[in-house]
């Protein structure tokens, strides 16, 4: 026993001293963090790089767009990460808490994605509008097309949205508040519908008091069992979408891409979610996916600069590239060749 | 009257045995669920089909060095070969993307080992893409139309081609058990992940066990009782209820943002669960000490024995069954846990196999979530298969407790 209990003692005091001294990290290993919708063609770019240079694998994390911005703004400093992903573009807010901190940022758009209304392959093909999913969704809407007066949401199947559609429940299957992919939903099917409604339209503009009030109406789904929170995982979205045929998910485009024999897309403003649509911008509700570099580390780590350098690489990003495959919409000829610049001299971003 | 009042009982019995049979069959056939739902959605991620290509090396200059060959290309003709009707450059395209991008990696990995291949003609195993992995292993519905599957008809008809000419080969798929993680389904592994919660439970219980034991010794045999040990007990009573992402929030702030450790590694990781697993460690083993009888204790006490004799020669042995079983439960927990390294960095995307408490690591749980969360199909069957392991690595650890509970155990 006195042996075991020696021992035992020994074999802890040696791995804490040895913990402590292995814990001094000085490699210079990319970290990157940010928005779980980059997040595979961030991986997919990582692990290229890791078999193609002599540099290690970047270690990505997710941690949501927001989450992974405030990390990258927290400092420079090989325990702060050197690029972080995000599946929109920074907020002045957060540009300033950067800038702070001294930090010069780069920033690269690597493409799009769009945001799919999908239900079963069994189920009706829903033809909506922008307006229609604003009058299904948002929690107070117009008495009338004309008035500016509001009221609850009263809608309870599509027909009563729209008398085009079929008399199915409104279930629509989407992300949390805490999702970039919620964030895109609104900002581009939401508000655009709400604007269709000229009154709405003209309280945004009024004033500042108008631009909240608008916000408000706009952004706030409602909350009487319509629109369903179904967490994070698109997978788990797909799955309840086939036993509930009339149910409408909300996902990106990359599941939708991967799951064709299973679910199908909504048309929304007369076009279906396909590559070539949202490419065209015919598709209105698709976003831009960026990076961020943080200039400042480009010095001590030379492993970042190559990495940036293959993100951009046509073989990648490219209209035939790798990330392609992975399901990303890419840039127009012109916007690639203007982001390609800024990564190859590391322009600097300026808000203004 | 009685006999009524004795049947009464006796139905009443036999009502409350049906009920805890019904009890014990639900929750059977809940578990059987759950685990035969995982291992039929886990066969595919076992095998992997892949495609026999010739690969002739004989033209190569000498001079060239084994990094510049072009092992890509040598793949790409020896498919294109195999086609000799294709010519258009889109459907040459299409059809290098039947072949994972992995196999250049793999052949050049090999012909570094073996460079005496230089020179030679020899055939070489290349994996699929998971695509035509899954259109091999009949996950495809060929009835559909062309537009509404990852397959189209051209593939079809050269997958089913390939296959006439016995080329294709479905073999055990090594990658799943050692590979670290990777964006192609066909490649990715959770050997990475494996080594990364082994790594994190060492350094668990490393710390965790002595700090705990000792708490426990103290708090039960040296101890005054006060208000304050009483304050302490109810403190460390009511850590072992706290969320786990809790002690993730305080690893964030305390080690990565205090210390200045680094984030994503197995330290860390081991440090946030090891505040986890402490206060079941010291609650079942102070309830161990305590079930050793005073007798023993006064017996010690009586022959002459100090308090640290007693404690280490006749308490610590007799409790060391229930100290074991109690340490294993709270690291098993530990095993299984995600939430808390979620917010140290441990929720992350790493190729290499961690070496080291200091090398970035992901765990068991979180490459399941990962995967999880990934949109190519392939997955799925990862996601099963990993679930499969890691359920399976608990079993082992909880029969370790059970098994070293009966060897040790004391009767009295």
């Amino acid at each position: 026993m006195k042996n075991i209990f020696k021992l035992f003692v020994t074999t802890v005091s040696i791995s804490l001293v040895a913990s402590f001294l292995l814990s001094a990290d000085a490699d210079d290993q990319i970290k990157i963090v940010g928005s779980s919708t980059v997040f595979p063609f961030s991986t997919a770019v990582a692990e290229e790089f890791g078999r193609r240079s002599i540099y290690k694998t970047p270690i990505v994390e997710q941690t949501g767009s927001g989450g992974g911005m405030k990390l990258f703004c927290s400092g420079i400093g090989s325990q702060h990460p050197d690029i972080a992903n995000s599946s929109r573009r920074i907020k002045s807010k957060e540009f300033k808490n950067c800038t702070e901190k001294g930090i010069k940022i780069i920033e690269i758009k690597i493409g799009y994605d769009g945001i799919a209304l999908a239900n079963s392959k069994k189920g009706h093909l829903f033809e909506l509008t922008t307006r229609d999913i604003f009058l299904a969704l948002a929690a107070r809407i117009p008495l009338d097309s004309d008035s500016s007066q509001l009221q609850k949401n009263p809608h309870q199947t599509w027909k009563d949205v729209n008398p085009d559609l079929p008399g199915i429940k409104i279930e629509v299957l989407g992300p949390p508040p805490t999702s970039g992919t919620r964030d895109a939903f609104v900002e581009l099917a939401m508000v655009q519908g709400a604007k269709s409604f000229p009154a709405l339209d003209q309280l945004g503009r009024s004033s500042k008091d108008g631009k909240i009030e608008f916000k408000k109406i706009a952004h706030t789904i409602r909350e009487d069992g319509a629109f369903i929170e179904a967490g994070e995982n698109d997978n788990l979205i797909i799955q309840k979408l086939i036993q509930n045929p009339n149910a409408i998910g909300i996902f990106g485009f990359s599941f939708l891409d991967q799951n064709t024999d299973k679910v199908q897309g909504s048309i929304v403003n007369s076009a279906l979610p396909t590559f070539d649509n949202i490419l065209q911008g015919k598709y209105p509700i698709s976003r831009s996916l960026f990076f961020y570099v943080k200039k400042n580390h480009i010095r001590m780590k030379p492993s970042l600069k190559e990495y940036v350098k293959e993100f951009t690489s046509d073989s990648a990003m490219g209209p035939y590239g790798y990330l392609i495959e992975k399901g990303l919409i890419p840039l127009s000829d012109d916007e690639y060749m203007k982001y390609k610049t800024t990564s190859d001299e590391l322009i600097e971003l300026t808000f203004e | 009257m009685s006999n009524q009042n004795f049947q009464k009982r006796h139905r009443a019995e036999k009502r409350f045995k049906a009920y805890g049979l019904i009890s014990l069959v639900v929750a059977a056939s809940m578990l059987a669920v759950i685990i035969g739902s995982m291992a039929y959605k886990a066969i595919p991620a076992f095998n992997n089909y892949t495609l026999n290509l010739e690969i002739d090396m004989s033209n190569q200059s000498t001079n060239s060095t084994i990094e510049d060959i072009n092992y890509r290309g040598l793949l790409r003709d020896s498919l294109f070969s195999l086609f000799p009707e294709i010519e258009d450059r889109s459907k040459k395209r299409k059809l290098s993307k039947l072949i994972s991008s992995s196999s250049s990696y793999n052949l050049q990995d090999f012909i570094i080992e073996n460079p005496s291949y230089i020179n030679k003609k020899f055939y070489f195993n290349v994996l699929f893409t998971d695509d035509s992995d899954l259109f091999y292993k009949g996950y495809v519905d060929t009835s559909l139309p062309e537009s509404e599957r990852r397959i189209d008809d051209d593939e079809v008809l050269w997958l089913e081609y390939l296959y006439s000419l016995g080329r294709v080969k479905n073999k055990i798929s090594s990658n799943l058990f050692l590979n670290g993680d990777s964006r192609e389904p066909e490649v990715a592994g959770f050997f990475g992940a494996t080594i990364g919660s082994l790594i994190t439970i060492f350094v668990t219980l490393i710390l965790s066990f002595p700090v705990g034991v000792f708490t426990a010794i103290y708090l039960e045999n040296f101890a005054v009782k006060n208000r304050l040990t009483d304050f302490i007990e109810v403190n460390i009573n009511n850590l072992a209820a706290v969320p786990s992402i809790i002690f993730g929030l305080l690893g964030l702030a305390v080690f990565i943002n205090f210390f200045g450790m680094p984030r994503s590694v197995p330290l860390v990781g081991g440090l946030v669960l090891s505040l986890m697993t402490l206060p079941t460690i010291i609650i079942t083993t102070r309830s161990a000490l305590q079930s050793v009888p005073p007798s023993i204790r006064e017996a010690a006490l009586a022959m002459g024995a100090s308090e640290m004799q007693v404690v280490f020669h006749h308490l610590l042995p007799a409790a060391l069954p229930g100290i074991f079983t109690g340490t294993i439960i709270g690291l098993a927990r530990a095993f299984g846990e995600s939430a808390p390294l979620l917010l140290i960095g441990m929720v992350a995307f790493i190729v290499d196999i961690p070496g080291s408490i200091s090398d970035p690591a992901t765990a068991l749980p979180v490459q399941i979530y990962i995967w999880a969360d990934s949109p190519e199909r392939a997955f799925v069957a990862k996601t099963s298969a990993a679930t499969l392991i890691l359920i399976g690595l608990l079993v082992i650890i909880n029969l370790v407790a059970v098994i070293l509970r009966k060897r040790y155990e004391v009767k009295w």
